[in-house]
């Protein structure tokens, strides 16, 4: 078969087109964003009719996949870890429901926060529920296990977790391809409770869950991507490397052989046997794992605390926190390290920042005149290419907290008597989580200024379309925003005096407002100038 | 044989177009590569880079090691300095000399000229000038590529091979720009 060059995201999104899958659902979100955008491009995937458009937000799509897999399909919700967070509801149940069709949740990480607003490790969430998780250290594992975690679920009639990092995701290596399987046809759960968490219900999945355990343990020591080498001659330590760990681990073994026993983990949960057996056999362990020490934490707990040593993040032996790599590794080994030249002081920083043009910045410095009165600290913001706007020049927002939360943080400011409580939110994050915080601000009649920041597209993650494109109005009328203060202006520099003056008549009246500056994004207009 | 590469520069400025270029060279070779990518927030005008590993070998890690690149390829001059602890004591450091000023104080000049001439092994062209001048103002980047390709152990027919399959969909008034660019760079 032939031989693709792909990033870690696309390998995995080739690996379930191959595997049969019929739909991708997913919202955008860095490092995760170029699964769907490579099937979206799939000449493939399109002819065979796949499903892979954008989903409102990672519960809806997550929710999606479910209803694929009842339907007998195989499907797949893609995520950043952070959208695990909204999607925690559906996920932590579809354990008890399971798969009928192959599910398989992908959840990419991002250790060291390079686009992110924390650095959770999705495995959690994975034991949390109890479920398998795979963990690929490589492109082409990332391709293979598509094919293996859909047999996985449907084998166990489970949904499987598959993590990846920022690292793998936004890699690109060459993948070898398999002959493709042909799409699940439709067929019904033949068990009509198997979707029916009542109560009553739930109970029997939950003791069903647990009895499933063992087995899940099972695979994991027979998994093909785990690999266990208890036959190195130095017993003095042994390594539990997890995922892309142990590539750096053998980064630092290249030119001889790795002297201590090894087992590299990429399908959870723990095999625990093989894990009790390197422990017997080494005076000390040292666990390298990408993101929180959640292996570490597991194996160690308090009867092994002052029995033999177990290194790892909560020992301090590698950094608490922070993306791995080769270095941090042979330090934790005592190897001698290696580290080129200081970077010269005069080096200044140069962090991202709004494009020259962008129409946010209309935006901002409008609304920095209009609340220069009342000082900093009025401004609720969120995620976003307009989170920028909290940097120099601008100095014009004053908090991002988590997809949705400019909204209600500026309602729950307002209720509490703060004033003026303005939200700064993108179209698109608007259609992701702000209608229900705009619905309790209507319900409630809040005493807040909205402002939508309409660029006709997602634009922090390169450019995607969303689902409320161009009916931004209609939405907030539905919920019940009166007409006459849903104002809309063009920001550009030219229109600053009458953008100042909406603003400062929205923040005179007591109500709720929204305010629609609408402008593309100036990368999506090259880049259509470019295809003309 | 192993080449380990940090392409650097700003969002925007074309260094995955060299690591791809490069990289399709390399498996035309039968070679073996890893390519770790920035992609997300950085790209909007902040410092991006790439690591570019190839060999021989499987490569291992998608990170090469600090201390251990054979070469930092740069379009930008600070943005070459900032990679500093990858590169290996014998290891090249191949810059353009243009600075791309998004930042509120630049610094001097001189003294960033200075620092990358501090490095034994040092490269140091007028890119944009060089593509100007040969008429493929576009193709700074490629001109940088040509600077380092000897470096790297590359034959000029096997990158302008690449050139051509790569930019083939651009059309050929593309390609040849960017052939120019290649020439040019290699002549310095």
């Amino acid at each position: 078969m032939e031989k693709l060059m792909l990033l870690g995201d696309e390998a995995l999104a080739q690996g379930a087109l191959d595997a049969g899958i019929s739909g991708f659902y997913a919202y955008p979100g860095t490092p995760s964003t170029e699964i769907v955008e490579y099937v979206q491009h799939s000449k493939e995937a399109a002819a065979a009719g796949i499903h892979r458009t954008w989903s409102s937000n990672e519960k809806t799509a997550l929710e999606s996949a479910i209803g694929m897999s009842y339907a007998g399909k195989r499907a797949m919700a893609t995520m950043k870890h952070v959208g695990l967070n909204v999607a925690a509801d559906p996920f932590m149940n579809s354990a008890f429901t399971g798969a009928n069709g192959g599910l398989i949740i992908t959840v990419a990480d991002d250790p060291s926060m390079h686009s992110s607003q924390n650095e959770q490790d999705s495995r959690f969430y994975g034991k949390f529920a109890m479920i398998p998780i795979l963990e690929p250290s490589s492109q082409q594992e990332c391709y293979d296990m598509a094919f293996y975690g859909f047999e996985l679920s449907e084998k166990y009639q489970i949904p499987v977790m598959l993590r990846l990092t920022t690292r793998l995701s936004h890699s690109r290596s060459a993948v070898l391809r398999r002959n493709p399987l042909a799409q699940n046809q439709l067929h019904k759960p033949t068990d009509q409770f198997q979707f029916m968490l009542l109560p009553a219900v739930a109970r029997k999945k939950y003791k069903n869950l647990i009895a499933m355990q063992d087995k899940y343990i099972t695979e994991a020591q027979n998994s093909p991507f785990n690999k266990f080498n208890f036959d190195a001659p130095d017993k003095s330590l042994g390594i539990i490397a997890c995922g892309l760990a142990y590539n750096y681990l053998m980064e630092n073994f290249q030119e001889k052989p790795l002297p201590h026993p090894v087992i590299k983990i990429s399908q959870y949960p723990l095999p625990t046997a093989e894990i009790h057996k390197l422990y017997e056999m080494c005076d000390a362990l040292l666990v390298l794992e990408e993101g929180m020490p959640v292996v570490e934490d597991s194996i160690k707990g308090f009867a092994f605390m002052g029995i033999k040593p177990i290194k790892g993040r909560l020992d301090g032996t590698l950094s608490r926190d922070g993306e791995l790599n080769p270095n941090k590794v042979a330090q934790a080994l005592g190897l001698s390290d290696t580290y080129g030249k200081d970077v010269p002081s005069i080096v200044a920083g140069r962090p991202p920042m709004l494009c020259v043009g962008c129409p946010h910045s209309d935006s901002y410095n409008a609304l920095n005149e209009a609340l220069s009165e009342y000082g900093r600290g009025h401004v609720f913001s969120d995620i976003g290419c307009y989170t920028l706007g909290f940097l120099p020049p601008y100095n014009a927002i004053d908090s991002c907290v988590d997809m949705g939360a400019s909204i209600t943080m500026a309602k729950g400011a307002a209720d509490a008597g703060h004033y003026p409580a303005v939200a700064v939110i993108g179209d698109s994050t608007f259609a992701h989580s702000g209608l229900t915080g705009l619905l309790d601000c209507v319900f409630d009649k809040s005493n807040v200024v909205i402002v939508i920041l309409d660029n006709a597209t997602t634009g922090m993650t390169g450019g995607q379309d969303y689902t409320a494109a161009g009916k931004l109005e209609d939405i907030c009328k539905g919920l019940g925003v009166a007409e006459d203060h849903i104002r809309v202006f063009v920001p550009f520099k030219k229109n600053h005096e009458e953008m100042v003056q909406v603003f400062r008549e929205e923040l005179a009246y007591e109500g709720v407002s929204v305010i629609i500056p609408r402008r593309e994004c100036l990368q999506i207009l090259k880049r259509k100038n470019r295809m003309e | 044989m192993k080449k380990d590469i940090i392409l650097a520069g700003v969002g925007g400025q074309g260094i995955l177009t060299i690591a791809t270029i490069i990289g399709y060279a390399a498996i035309k070779r039968g070679w073996n590569l890893k390519q770790a990518e920035v992609h997300g927030m950085s790209q909007r005008g902040g410092d991006v880079q790439s690591h570019l590993r190839l060999s021989d070998k499987p490569v291992q890690s998608d990170l090469i090691p600090l201390g251990q690149a054979d070469m930092i390829l740069s379009v930008e001059p600070m943005e070459a300095l900032r990679y500093l602890p990858y590169l290996a004591s014998d290891g090249w450091i191949i810059s353009n000399k243009t600075p791309f000023k998004n930042i509120a104080v630049y610094p001097d000049i001189e003294a960033i000229y200075h620092e990358i001439e501090g490095v034994d092994n040092h490269v140091l062209i007028d890119a944009d000038t060089i593509a100007k001048d040969v008429k493929a103002s576009r193709a700074m980047n490629i001109v940088m590529l040509g600077a380092a390709i000897s470096h790297l152990g590359f034959e000029e027919a096997e990158i302008a091979e690449a050139i051509r399959a790569i930019f083939a969909s651009k059309g050929e008034a593309i390609v040849e720009a960017n052939i120019r660019a290649l020439q040019a760079g290699i002549a310095v």
